[in-house]
């Protein structure tokens, strides 16, 4: 069933005649998705732009989640924690100290959603047995709940009205109109796809997908799988941070429930319906949600988030894989590391099990 | 001495399932350790590896005391476990289990770089082939038979280059030629490794071990070559009252 294509292409060593293990559809996918988002601008209307940056901004934020969740399998409820706080923070660093320069907001963003993430990991990661998903997931929610009331309640941080008036993004004497936004979101959005892309498919993302399967099983190797652990969370957390660095700049300001529980479960969702564990997938699953909240929460503005809560329940429910499940199997989604094109010689029952 | 194990008692809550047991491996011998269900000699494995912590007695391994080493330190002072359930990543395909094997001691940025993973293609391969398994490189692990699930675990813990080798009842559920096979699988081994192997069939252990160990309710009833335990008479009361 996986193996129909035996007169393919040529693999890459020569000698062994070989067949791919599956059909590759996922760069499709890939190339679908940023092929529309480069040229989307000419075909949108000026409003349709802000909302397209707002959609690739959050499916960011997906993306850190699915690297944590859909490939190391730790289970955050804690990215909106790390997403707010870099929101907050500069915002602080527009209104304190007058500073929108895309050259430090950016690495600031990046670099608060580093350390924080950092920190959150070493409470809730490290330690001689693994900790079990529920401690994990709780102990990010609850650190996600803190930030929240903190914020809040803290006069400094706004309180409830958050901190409102972050200017546009500058470079020297440039200021981002929406477009110029548009496009560096677009570059940094693309920028971190591939890298993490690069990371899940590296040998380090073959360790990740042990992790994922079999944890305690990697450290009997020699795996240590703290340090994957933390290294994959705090490179998620950055990410998440990136985001809401430009989350603050797209929306002009910030509020508490940026950082908090709300958001946290609604990126959960994203990715969950979207399907896990192939990075686009999170991203489908930020449009397409986003996209029906945006079309019709107007024509039916009360009984919509039921309507949404209903649909999620469905697709997760009838269809755990989420809607990159209808494209691709499941042996892509997990994928090869090696080669093992290489090894099986043409015509081998390699995967008639 | 690799590996010496000296008073190890295991509890679990009233259960003595280790009862200051000794276990003395050279770096060259292949150890059979046998003992009715129950006896603790799973326990003993995961002990040394690192899986159970002892609650008495002590680890040496290579004249280091390893007694409070977390498993992955083990590993890579060169222990290896393959354990009794079989435990290979169902999700991966064969060739990628014998890779996560092979890069496990490699550095971070190797591995992030993905630098090593050419180079390990070969080894890969000739892996594969020793175990019979080249054929099933693309395939996923979770597709193999029971017996051939067996035979990547035992590759895979080859896989880390270990000192020593602790192989947990490697042909249990396996067909009478996959033994048999297996057996000639493990003999080579013992060229490059010291070898403590839990098995129940006797027949099967006494063609390839050198040292022989017998458990029975925890504690250690008898040690020695395979003639000398055949001719012990509380192996015998053992083997043949309760097995
Ligand atoms: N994690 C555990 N918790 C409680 N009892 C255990 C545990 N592991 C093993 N035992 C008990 O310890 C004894 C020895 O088990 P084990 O080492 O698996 O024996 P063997 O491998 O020789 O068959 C058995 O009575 C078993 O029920
Ligand atoms: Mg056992």
């Amino acid at each position: 069933m996986l193996n129909g294509g035996r007169t393919g292409p040529a693999p890459l060593n020569a000698g062994a005649p070989t067949a791919p293990a599956f059909r590759r559809r996922l760069p499709l996918v890939e190339w679908a998705v940023f092929g529309t988002f480069a040229v989307l601008p000419f075909l949108l209307a000026d409003f349709l732009t802000v909302f397209a940056s707002r959609l690739m901004i959050l499916a960011l934020l997906a993306i850190s989640f699915d690297l944590v969740y859909g490939f190391a399998g730790i289970m955050s409820f804690g990215q909106a924690l790390f997403f707010g706080a870099a929101g907050y923070s500069v915002a602080l660093l527009a209104r304190d100290l007058g500073v929108s320069s895309v050259l430090v907001v950016l690495p600031a963003a990046l670099g608060v959603g580093l350390a924080l993430s950092w920190l959150v990991s070493s409470f809730l990661l490290l330690g001689r047995h693994p900790p079990s998903v529920t401690f994990v997931a709780l102990g990010t929610l609850t650190a996600a709940f803190a930030a929240e009331e903190l914020a809040r309640s803290w006069y400094y941080l706004g309180g409830q009205n958050g901190i409102p008036g972050v200017p546009p993004l500058t470079l020297g004497h440039f200021e981002f109109s929406d477009l110029a936004f548009y496009y560096l979101v677009f570059a940094l959005f693309a920028a971190v796809y591939l890298l993490c892309r690069a990371l899940v498919r590296s040998q380090f993302g073959l360790a990740l997908a042990g992790i994922r399967d079999q944890e305690q099983r990697l450290g009997f190797f020699g795996y240590r799988v703290d340090t994957f652990k933390t290294i994959v969370f705090t490179i998620a957390g950055a990410i998440a941070g990136l985001a809401g660095g430009l989350y603050a700049y797209h929306e002009g300001f910030v509020w508490p429930s940026m950082m908090g529980v709300v958001l946290s479960t609604q990126i959960v969702l994203y990715c969950l319906f979207g399907g896990v564990g192939t990075l686009i997938g999170a991203v489908l699953g930020v449009i397409a949600i986003e996209s029906a909240t945006y079309a019709l929460s107007e024509q039916l503005p009360t009984i919509w988030p039921v309507v949404l809560g209903v649909i999620l329940l469905v697709v997760i429910l009838f269809r755990p894989t989420g809607l990159i499940g209808l494209v691709v199997s499941e042996r892509e989604r997990t994928g090869d590391f090696g080669r093992p094109g290489s090894v099986a010689p043409r015509g081998a029952p390699s995967d008639a099990a | 001495m690799l590996l010496e194990a000296s008073g190890v008692g295991k509890s679990f809550g009233q259960l003595r399932a280790l009862d200051g047991v000794d276990l003395a491996v050279s770096a060259d011998e292949i150890h059979g350790l046998i003992g009715p269900n129950g006896s603790g000699k799973s326990t003993l494995l995961k002990c040394i590896a690192g899986a159970e912590r002892p609650s008495q007695g002590r680890v040496l391994f290579a004249g280091r005391d390893i007694t409070a080493l977390p498993p992955s330190e083990r590993a890579r002072a060169g222990m290896s476990i393959k354990f009794q359930i079989t435990s290979v990543m169902p999700a991966l395909s064969v060739y990628d289990n014998v890779l996560l094997a092979l890069q496990a001691h490699d550095r971070l940025r190797d591995l992030l770089t993905s630098r090593t993973r050419r180079g390990l293609d070969t080894q890969i391969t000739e892996m594969l082939a020793a175990f019979r398994l080249d054929r099933r490189a693309a395939a996923l692990a979770g597709e193999l038979s029971h017996g051939e699930q067996q035979w990547l675990e035992i590759a895979m813990a080859l896989a880390t280059a270990p000192r020593l080798l602790l192989l947990d009842e490697p042909t249990a559920g396996m067909s009478l030629e996959e033994r048999r096979v297996t057996g000639t699988l493990l003999r080579p081994i013992k060229a490059r490794c010291a070898i403590v192997i839990v098995e129940h069939d006797l027949d099967f252990i006494r063609d390839i071990c050198d040292v022989l160990t017998v458990l029975d309710q925890g504690r250690v009833i008898a040690s020695g070559s395979v003639a000398e335990i055949q001719a012990n008479a509380s192996v015998q009361e053992v083997y043949l009252t309760r097995v």
